[in-house]
């Protein structure tokens, strides 16, 4: 199972390395996010330092769409889900080696808004282990619960407006938790946000959990 | 040239199809359901007395508390539902789990607006970040996102299984909400008062085991006819199909046989 997530994780992120999807196009709108969100809020007075963390999330799942929406959408195409299978992967394999692609793919999205947080809202980056942390596990359990739902509204016509409906009230716990634990984290009380990795751990497990037992009936309909 | 046969077109005959979906048992427990509405309504608006500390507003609990948990029974019997479709692929718990979550989709629609009717005169406004009312909103498009699964179109065992996974990943949300919710709201004001007396009048008890009794009863009727509704759908599905079928042979036959 993990030899075949590991196939198609790096199936994935060779497709991104070549297409530069992420890169070239939802970096930017992530940027342009973070600019609006300028745009909309006083930026003369700390509303934005204040309100970073908030922000930086929605930025993520905002993001995190487009790219469970990417992945999804190249094995939509030429019925490639069929592929995979006839090429004998472990539906469990492939659920998480696509999630893994994702998850990596948003921490590298990450790594870069905290960056642009960091450089536009004056945010000064504090508590890194926490803040890595729940990264990771925020980002874990986005990309399980998206590949989920990814491959559920694939090849539907309606995908584009069926995914977020589906997708963001299940990943609104995560929003709480990460930007409750980023708050603690900037504002130097990292002890008191390991609480809400361990919520976000949980999520994460739950999902990832749920995707292994429940990936292959998903993929023998489509 | 060809006499073409086809198959005598099966089961439309109008005489045999099922005029409601009511039988014996079902018809007594919708009287029982609308005797109860009944005293429900007496009960509540007339013999029970008004609360200490709400006064009137304590009403609204006859029917927001049943409604509420009633609700949570029917994503159970969903997600319950689900398991089993996913687990042996039967179509007679899809057709469940699509008839409460139908049903689900109504309480918690209910139990939004007779939680904000409470929340006016208690709080003084409609809508607080309260962490049930906040997690009883996000269940709302949880299960809409459902219902948008629902009408995919998509063969039988597609569907099923698709909402199968919907509803567990719904149902699984549910706690995580509430607990995240609950932790969120806990960590920026103090927890919400308890405003229910500890000791409750004996006519209030009664009022609210009435309540109980009438959405658990009503929630069953209503399960019942929309899954019969439901599996008459599926019939009518397969006679199509069966029709369609037929008449495309007889079209082959036809070519078939006109051609030189």
């Amino acid at each position: 199972m993990l030899a075949d997530a590991a196939l198609v994780a790096g199936k994935d992120l060779r497709l991104e390395a070549r297409s530069r999807v992420l890169l070239n196009q939802v970096a930017p709108f992530s940027i342009l996010v973070l600019v609006l969100f300028a745009f909309a809020l006083d930026v003369e007075g700390d509303t934005l330092e204040v309100a970073t963390p908030g922000l930086y999330w929605v930025t993520v799942l905002l993001s995190a769409l487009l790219a469970v929406q990417r992945s999804s959408a190249v094995e939509a195409a030429d019925s490639n889900h069929d592929a995979l299978r006839l090429a004998g992967l472990d539906p469990a394999g492939i659920f998480l080696g696509k999630a893994a692609a994702v998850a990596v793919q948003l921490l590298v999205l990450e790594v870069l808004l905290l960056g642009g947080v960091a450089l536009l809202y004056g945010t000064e980056v504090t508590g890194v282990a926490l803040l890595v942390a729940t990264a990771v596990l925020a980002t874990t359990g986005v990309a399980a619960a998206g590949t989920l739902y990814g491959v559920l509204a694939a090849g539907l016509r309606v995908r584009e407006t069926l995914l977020p409906l589906l997708l963001l009230p299940v990943v609104a716990p995560v929003l709480i938790a990460a930007t409750s634990a980023f708050e603690l984290a900037l504002g130097g009380r990292s002890g008191e946000g390991w609480a809400w990795c361990g919520l976000l751990g949980v999520f994460a497990l739950v999902y990832t959990a749920f995707g292994v037992l429940a990936f292959g009936a998903l993929l023998e309909e489509s | 040239m060809t006499t073409v046969t086809t198959e005598p077109t099966r089961g439309v005959d109008v005489d045999d199809a099922p005029r409601s979906t009511g039988s014996p048992a079902t018809r007594a427990l919708g009287a029982v359901v609308l005797a109860l509405v009944g005293l429900l309504v007496l009960l509540g608006l007339v013999t029970s007395p008004a609360e200490r500390v709400q006064g009137e507003a304590v009403r609204l609990f006859y029917v927001h508390v049943p409604t509420s948990t009633v609700m949570f029974l029917a994503v159970g019997v969903a997600a319950l539902g689900s398991i089993v479709v996913l687990w042996k692929g039967s179509v007679f718990w899809d057709l469940v789990a699509a008839a409460s979550a139908e049903i689900a989709v109504v309480l918690t629609g209910l139990s939004l607006v007779t939680g904000m009717l409470w929340g006016r005169p208690t709080w003084g406004v409609y809508w607080v970040w309260d962490a049930r009312l906040t997690s009883t909103a996000l269940l709302f498009i949880l299960l809409l996102g459902y219902q948008a699964v629902r009408a995919l179109p998509a063969d039988r065992t597609t569907r099923a299984r698709r909402c199968a996974v919907a509803a567990l990943i719904t149902s699984l949300n549910v706690p995580i909400v509430h607990y995240s919710v609950d932790w969120w709201r806990s960590l920026h004001q103090p927890a919400t008062i308890s405003t229910l007396d500890p000791k409750i009048d004996d006519a209030m008890l009664v009022a609210f085991a009435v309540g109980m009794a009438t959405y658990l009863l009503g929630y069953l009727w209503l399960l019942i006819h929309r899954f019969r509704v439901g599996w008459l759908e599926e019939q009518v599905a397969d006679l199509g199909l069966g029709d369609a079928l037929a008449e495309r042979r007889a079209e082959g036959l036809a070519d078939a046989g006109g051609a030189p």
